[in-house]
């Protein structure tokens, strides 16, 4: 008791976020937990137990979404890791329009996604796009980007590396600026290469750095929604629905508590792959 | 001691903050309530002449101006932003020269967001007075008795035709009062092409796939895949449905009841078998056209066939105005020439907020809407897409050629309402469904079983006795 009293001042700053915190986010969500179990249409709503959650994973479209998701998070968070490092080094060294390049590299991360989307999937027109009348310059009869089942959801997410490996690049860059030069100093006394820099130096003292772009990039990419949204509202078909595009479309079915149930599937989904990884990779991290 | 106090004071001045913002929240709810209060107190006024108003709904021309009222009323309405709304003002600039009632356009998205954003603000309670929505199922799915006003007794509702009635109906009770024009679902063809190559109408889906057959042939697209926009492609299986009827008469009834379904009913799964069979006679970049580049390609005449529904002759007047008198309309053929109908789209409907400040006013509103004198007033700005739905309202002499083609089935009473205005089922994976069948990704069998599953659980999740 006293010692709640002595804390009420502090407590009494933090009591008005507090209350809109709890409003706007704690009470849905916990509300969310609550009404995937009903059949809910905004104004009434009927407990009928587990039958979303039956109805969810029986949906014809969930398991190429369950599988499209994983695809696109893994393909987008591989490249983002590993074009975002290479980058990051290349406009680390001594190049001369270092300023300018690092911010082309920025730039498409201020764009607004669904523009983004829309433009690309007007250069992806497989007849008139300009991706592919460039290659029939070259008298390639390039793909139906979006079109065909096989290859729309990889353009897709080529898009999206596209657009969020600018992220990666800056993360990358803080964490090789902040490498101390010591380190480069001895390896030159040593003789070492410019690879050998960038083997023993460069990539384990990056490794929170590396962390952080792929935690971030995972994450993002399992919930991922407006590019794919904006590019293909998964089509054709259900050819690139991912778990996202799915529950979006249950909402809009009008299926309100069957849309919760696939928010509350969603939400353990990634707490089940984005804990376990962030306890391996920050096992792994070295001390500066 | 003193301490403490300065302590309270903080915490007393931070909640007087949070109240104040409250508080302020509340207060703009308040003068919105009471601006809505002040346009209660003048309809009031005029309401004693409403009576007389619906009395005279077919010919409200005469003592209009005993039915004036004093300030002017505003209503709104809520309307999506696909639909022109030029020929809905042509009426509603006389409804507010006459009643001194007018109308604000409060625009919404289509589609499914759409869908969304009325039943939230249905939820809500911050409805508009007047609510322009889909007929069919979809009206359905509003829970149109706990919403909108009950029509049935409406005197003006004698001018609205019966075939429009159960479209906005629960049990034996009207909700809403018709739009304006009704459309067909059927096949946009181009004439020129047709004149070029000899080819006429045809009357059975063999004579239409040969058709397209000389089409092809003639280094042309047959027919026109607009699958980007993905509505599109279930136009080939929703305007089968005459000839599902023809084949079923009680479809309907017993699809909305569980005892039909699309995979076990021969006539519906040949819905999808015609869709899949076109596949090889449309555009080749068909997965990323869009209804406008189809609409192009259609008046170019570098495509021929374009199944659609009617009020893209519209769309086409608006874009190449020059070119509307190409299109022709033909419905899509069955399997016997002998039964040789049309599918048919009503009109949206228009219903009145039961929560609305205006009701009288509105009900006014819809008595002249509803009569002859207005849908002509509308076909001044906007030609019909089809007939209309309101006795005696008659086609102007300068509708488009292709509704003119449409009336021989209507006067020879060979048409039948879509099946999305006859249930309240239709299964949101359609178009979907659709471009899978269309493009062979799967086989009819499989995307009727698909989309049975689909409406499934559609009838499950609103909750539908007998599923």
């Amino acid at each position: 008791m006293t010692k709640l009293s002595k804390h009420y001042y502090s407590y009494a700053f933090i009591l008005p976020l507090g209350i809109i915190y709890f409003i706007f986010f704690l009470l849905p969500t916990l509300m969310s937990f609550f009404f995937s179990l009903t059949r809910w249409d905004l104004a009434d709503w009927e407990f009928i137990g587990l039958e979303n959650y039956v109805t969810f994973f029986s949906e014809s479209s969930l398991t190429i979404g369950f599988r499209n998701t994983l695809i696109y998070a893994v393909v987008t968070c591989v490249l983002k890791v590993v074009l975002g490092l290479l980058l990051a080094v290349a406009l680390t060294s001594n190049l001369r329009s270092k300023g300018y390049l690092r911010s082309v590299v920025f730039f498409p991360t201020l764009l607004s996604t669904i523009a983004v989307g829309i433009a690309f999937s007007t250069l992806m027109h497989p007849t008139q796009g300009l991706i592919n009348q460039g290659l029939s310059y070259l008298n390639i009869v390039g793909p139906d980007w979006l079109g065909d089942t096989s290859i729309a959801l990889l353009s897709v997410a080529f898009v999206d590396v596209w657009k969020g490996v600018g992220m990666a690049t800056v993360i990358y860059i803080a964490g090789i600026m902040s490498i101390p030069q010591d380190y480069s100093e001895a390896l030159q006394i040593d003789g070492g290469t410019a690879f050998d820099k960038f083997k023993h130096i460069t990539i384990p003292l990056t490794a929170p750095a590396m962390n952080s772009v792929i935690i971030l990039s995972f994450i993002g990419g399992l919930r991922s929604f407006d590019l794919v949204w904006a590019m293909t509202k998964g089509g054709p078909g259900f050819s690139t629905d991912l778990i996202a595009s799915i529950i979006y479309k249950q909402y809009q079915g009008g299926f309100y508590g069957l849309a919760t149930a696939g928010n509350v599937i969603l939400f353990i989904g990634v707490s089940l792959l984005a804990f376990p990884l962030f306890m391996l990779l920050s096992k792994r991290e070295v001390d500066l | 001691m003193r301490a403490k106090s300065k302590q309270v004071l903080t915490a007393a001045t931070s909640l007087i903050l949070v109240a104040g913002l409250v508080a302020g929240c509340g207060n703009n709810a308040n003068s919105g309530n009471n601006a809505n209060a002040g346009t209660n107190a003048e309809q009031t006024n005029g309401g004693g002449t409403e009576t007389n108003a619906a009395a005279g709904g077919n010919a409200p021309a005469e003592g209009a101006s005993a039915e004036r009222y004093e300030e002017t009323v505003t209503l709104k309405m809520l309307i999506d932003n696909q639909t022109s709304t030029e020929g809905l003002k042509a009426v509603t600039d006389e409804i507010e020269k006459r009643f001194n009632i007018k109308t604000e356009y409060e625009l919404r998205p289509g589609g499914g967001e759409g869908d969304n954003l009325v039943k939230t603000r249905l939820v809500s309670g911050e409805m508009t007075d007047l609510n322009f929505y889909n007929a069919g199922s979809l009206f359905k799915s509003l829970q149109p008795e706990k919403y909108f006003v009950d029509l049935t007794s409406e005197p003006f509702m004698q001018n609205v035709m019966e075939s429009f009635l159960p479209t906005v109906s629960v049990g034996d009770k009207v909700y809403a009062a018709p739009s304006g024009s009704s459309q067909a679902g059927a096949w946009l063809y181009n004439k020129k092409v047709y004149a070029e190559l000899g080819l006429s109408v045809p009357k059975t889906w063999d004579e239409l796939m040969a058709n397209n057959e000389k089409i092809k042939a003639a280094g042309k697209t047959a027919v026109i895949g607009s699958y980007k926009d993905s509505w599109t492609s279930q136009l080939i299986l929703l305007a089968d449905y005459y000839n599902v009827q023809a084949e079923a008469p009680t479809f309907a009834d017993d699809f909305t009841n569980n005892k039909a379904k699309f995979e076990t009913t021969p006539a519906a799964v040949r819905g999808f078998e015609k869709l899949a069979s076109v596949k090889d006679y449309m555009n080749k970049d068909y997965l990323a056209t869009t209804y406008d580049q189809a609409l192009k390609m259609l008046v170019d005449g570098t495509g021929v066939h374009y199944p659609m529904l009617t009020f893209a002759l519209s769309n086409i007047f608006a874009t190449y105005p020059d070119k509307i008198d190409d299109i022709g309309v033909f419905a899509q053929p069955g399997d016997s020439a002998d039964k040789n109908g049309l599918t048919v789209w009503m009109p949206a409907a228009i219903s009145i907020y039961k929560e609305s400040k205006n009701i009288e006013a509105a009900k006014k509103w819809m008595s002249f809407f509803v009569t002859p004198e207005a849908m002509a007033l509308m076909a001044t700005k906007a030609k019909p897409e089809g007939p209309y739905v309101i006795k005696g309202a008659k086609l102007p002499d300068d509708a488009y050629g292709g509704v003119k083609d449409m009336m021989p089935y209507f006067d020879n009473n060979t048409n039948a309402p879509a099946l999305e205005f006859l249930s309240p089922l239709k299964g949101p994976n359609l178009p979907q469904i659709t471009v899978e069948a269309g493009a062979g990704m799967k086989s009819p069998a499989d995307s009727a079983k698909a989309y049975d599953k689909d409406v499934e659980k559609q009838a499950k999740q609103l909750g539908i006795a007998g599923w």
